[in-house]
C-alpha cells in the first residue's frame, strides 16, 4: 500500500511540473530568443547601425507606471524583431529610481525628471545615466458630462480646489467661481506616489508633492474614470489617454493658464495642444534614464536605440503624444555622445513647452 | 401517565420552528455565495469568453489588445504554483508531523502552534516584503521565479501546516495504538498508517494552499515580479511574471479592450486552478475510498 501511495503521488507531482519543464523549448520560436540566447541579439545586431561590440542578453527596465505601456510597446516590437528579450517593471517613478540607482536594472522610466535626493543616491550607488525623453503626455482635468455650468477652468480656480488650505472647507462648486451652483465637490486624484500626482501639484498648487488630503486617490485611472462618471459633482485629473477612451463618460474641462504667449484663453487638451506646447500647464515629457554602466552591454544599446528610434510611432498607440522630430535627433545625439546627468535641476518641471525642453537638450 | 409532561417536551413546537429557520438560514449561507460566483464567473465568461484562442493562450503581451496573449504570464503563473507546491508541501506536512506525532508534549511546539496561527492571519503583502528581503536580497537570487516561489510557500505554509494537522488528529488514536501494539515502530506506524489515513484531508489543506497562491499578487509585486516580459521562464532563476499581474496591467489600462483581454484571463486562471485542484480532489476521492 505504501509503494502505490508514494507511486501514485509522484505520478501527480510530475504531472503538475510537466507544463513548466515543457515551457523551456516550446516558446523559442516566437520571440526569436530567450533572455540567455546571447548569439540571437548579437546576430540581428542593432538596427540603428550602433555597432553591438559584445553579446545580447536580457534587457531589464522598470519605473513610472505612465512610461510603461510605451517601454512595453517598445519591448514588445524590439522582441517581435527578434533583436532579444526585454523585461519591463511598473515600480513607480521614485521606486524605480531606487533599483535603478542600486543598479539593479538597465533602464528606468519617469514621468518627471530626477529629484536631487534620487541624484545623490545615484552617485553614492556609482550610477552616472544619460537622461532621455521620450514623449508627451497631457494631463486632463475631467467633470461629469451632467455638470453644464463648468465652461473652462483657470490654474488659479483649480489651485483653490487643491491646495491643502481647501481641505475641509472648499466643498462646494459655488465656492470655487461665484454663479456656480451650490452643488457638492467631489474630487478624484492621482495617488501621492505617483509622478502624476507631483506633476499636478507642481503646476497647479505651485508646490510638489502638496496638496489637500481629502480626495479619492487611486493608482488605477480606471477606478478615477469610474468615480467622476458617477458624480454630478465630480472632478478628477488623469493622463489624456483615458479621457480619450471614456469621451461619452466623461465631458474634459479647457484650461486657462493666464499666459497668451503659449495659446489665448482656455486651452482643451488634445494630441494638436500638448504637441504645440499650448495646452500648459498640464503638458509634461515622460523619459528614460540609462545606466551608463549597463551601456557595456550589447544588447541595452540596441534597446535604447531601438526606443528613441520607434517612440515617435509607438508613443501614439498607446496614447501619448510624439516628439517632434528634430528633438528625437537632439536626443539621438544626446545618447551617442553619452551625455550624462539631468539637465533639470531636479524634481517637476512646469511649462516644460517643447522649445523649452529642446534648448534644455541643447545644454 | 396523565401527570405533566416534561417542558423540554413541551417546548418541542418551538424547536421544530427554530430548526426549521436554521435549516433555511443554512441553505442560504451555501446558495449566497454559489450564486455571487455564479454571476462573477457568468459574467467574466460572457465578457472574455469569446476572446480565447489558441493565440491568447500562445502569444506574447502587445499594446494591441487585440493581438495581445498570455504566454509568459500562464507559464510564469505555472512554474511558480509548481516550485510554491513541491516547496511548501513536503516542509508543511513534514512540520505538522512532527508537531502531532513526535512533539506533541514538547514546548516548543506549543510556541510554534501559536506563532503559525499567528502567521496565518498575516496581511499577504507582508510576506511580499520578507521574500524581497529575505531571497531577493540577503540570498542574492534576485527576481526570479525561485525566489517568487519561495515567498508564496511562506505564504501558504501556515494553510497547509495547520490543516495538515487537523487532518492527522481525525485519525483515531485506538489506530496508533494498535500499530504500536503489533510491535511498529514510530515512523513505521506514521508511514503506514497515519499518513494514508490522513491523505485526504492533507489534500484538502493542499487545494487551498495552491488556490491561495495561484491568486496572490501583492508579495508577487514586492517579490520580484515584472509587469511585462517578452519569454516564458526557462529556468528557476528566469525572471517572470504571473497571470494576476497580467490581469492587474489589463485592467488599469484606458481602451476597453483590454477589459475584455482581463477577463479572459481571469477564466483562463480559473480553468487552471481548476485542473491543478481537480487533481488533487481525484487523488482525496481515491485515498477516501481506501481508507474506510
Amino acid at each position: 500500500m505504501l509503494t502505490t501511495t508514494m507511486r501514485t503521488l509522484g505520478a501527480a507531482l510530475v504531472l503538475l511540473s510537466l507544463p513548466a519543464l515543457t515551457t523551456a523549448c516550446s516558446k523559442r520560436k516566437d520571440g526569436g530568443g530567450s533572455g540567455k540566447a546571447t548569439e540571437t541579439a548579437t546576430g540581428t545586431g542593432g538596427a540603428t547601425g550602433t555597432p553591438a561590440p559584445s553579446g545580447g542578453g536580457l534587457v531589464k527596465v522598470d519605473g513610472s507606471s505612465t512610461v510603461f505601456p510605451l517601454s512595453q510597446a517598445v519591448a514588445e516590437e524590439y522582441t517581435r524583431a527578434g533583436k532579444g528579450d526585454v523585461t519591463v517593471g511598473r515600480s513607480g517613478t521614485g521606486g524605480g529610481f531606487k533599483i535603478f540607482c542600486r543598479g539593479e536594472i538597465d533602464v528606468t522610466g519617469a514621468s518627471r525628471p530626477i529629484k536631487k535626493e534620487e541624484i545623490d543616491a545615484c552617485k553614492s550607488g556609482g550610477i552616472e545615466y544619460i537622461e532621455l525623453a521620450v514623449a508627451y503626455d497631457g494631463i486632463a482635468v475631467v467633470v461629469n458630462p451632467k455638470n453644464d455650468w463648468v465652461d473652462h477652468l483657470t490654474v488659479d480656480e483649480l489651485k483653490k480646489m487643491w491646495a491643502p488650505e481647501a481641505a475641509e472647507t472648499i466643498k462646494t462648486w459655488a465656492q470655487v467661481r461665484d454663479g456656480w451652483p451650490d452643488k457638492p465637490l467631489t474630487l478624484f486624484g492621482a495617488g501621492t506616489d505617483s509622478g502624476t500626482y507631483d506633476y499636478f501639484t507642481q503646476a497647479i498648487v505651485g508646490k510638489e508633492h502638496s496638496s489637500r488630503g481629502d480626495y479619492t486617490a487611486s493608482e488605477d485611472d480606471n477606478v478615477l474614470v469610474t468615480g467622476v462618471a458617477g458624480a454630478e459633482g465630480g472632478l478628477g485629473f488623469f493622463g489624456l489617454a483615458y479621457y480619450t477612451e471614456n469621451k461619452d463618460r466623461l465631458k474634459v474641462v479647457p484650461i486657462e493658464d493666464g499666459k497668451d504667449d503659449n495659446g489665448k484663453g482656455p486651452i482643451t487638451p488634445s494630441p494638436e495642444t500638448v504637441n504645440d506646447g499650448t495646452y500648459q500647464p498640464l503638458s509634461r515629457p515622460i523619459f528614460i534614464y540609462v545606466s551608463v554602466k549597463s551601456l557595456a552591454k550589447g544588447s541595452v544599446q540596441n534597446f535604447v536605440s531601438y526606443y528613441l528610434d520607434e517612440s515617435k510611432t509607438l508613443a501614439p498607440d498607446v496614447g501619448y503624444v510624439a516628439l517632434p522630430d528634430n528633438l528625437y535627433a537632439a536626443l539621438k545625439q544626446r545618447y551617442t555622445e553619452r551625455k550624462t546627468g539631468s539637465v533639470f535641476e531636479g524634481g517637476s518641471q512646469t511649462g516644460m513647452t517643447i522649445e523649452k525642453l529642446f534648448a534644455a537638450e541643447g545644454n | 401517565m396523565s401527570a405533566k409532561l416534561p417542558s423540554s417536551l413541551l417546548r418541542r413546537r418551538d424547536g421544530v420552528v427554530a430548526e426549521i429557520a436554521f435549516v433555511w438560514l443554512a441553505r442560504f449561507a451555501v446558495f449566497a455565495p454559489l450564486i455571487v460566483l455564479g454571476w462573477l464567473l457568468g459574467g467574466l465568461a460572457i465578457d472574455g469568453l469569446g476572446r480565447i484562442d489558441w493565440a491568447f493562450i500562445t502569444e506574447l503581451p502587445s499594446r494591441k489588445a487585440e493581438r495581445a496573449g498570455i504566454w509568459p504570464a500562464l507559464m510564469g503563473s505555472l512554474w511558480l504554483i509548481t516550485l510554491t507546491a513541491a516547496i511548501a508541501l513536503p516542509v508543511g506536512v513534514a512540520a505538522a508531523i512532527y508537531l502531532e506525532e513526535y512533539g506533541r508534549q514538547s514546548r516548543i511546539a506549543g510556541v510554534v502552534e501559536v506563532a503559525i496561527a499567528n502567521l496565518a492571519g498575516v496581511p499577504s503583502i507582508i510576506y511580499g516584503m520578507l521574500g524581497l528581503g529575505l531571497f531577493v536580497r540577503f540570498a542574492g537570487l534576485g527576481k526570479s521565479v525561485i525566489a517568487g516561489a519561495l515567498t508564496l510557500a511562506i505564504l501558504v505554509l501556515p494553510i497547509i501546516i495547520m490543516s495538515t494537522r487537523e487532518a492527522l488528529r481525525t485519525v483515531r488514536d485506538s489506530l496508533r495504538e494498535a500499530a504500536l501494539g503489533l510491535g511498529a515502530t514510530r515512523w513505521q506506524m506514521v508511514r503506514q498508517v497515519i499518513v494514508p489515513m490522513a491523505l485526504p484531508g492533507i489534500l484538502t489543506g493542499a487545494i487551498l494552499a495552491v488556490s491561495r497562491a495561484i491568486g496572490e499578487t501583492a508579495p508577487l509585486v514586492l517579490a520580484g515580479a515584472v509587469a511585462y516580459i517578452s519569454f516564458a521562464p526557462d529556468g528557476i532563476d528566469a525572471p517572470y511574471t504571473a497571470l494576476p499581474m497580467q490581469i492587474y496591467d489589463w485592467t488599469s489600462r484606458p481602451q476597453k479592450a483590454f477589459l475584455v483581454n482581463a477577463a479572459a484571463a481571469i477564466v483562463v486562471l480559473t480553468v487552471v486552478l481548476l485542473l491543478l485542484n481537480s487533481v488533487a480532489i481525484w487523488l482525496r476521492n481515491r485515498y477516501q475510498k481506501r481508507a474506510y
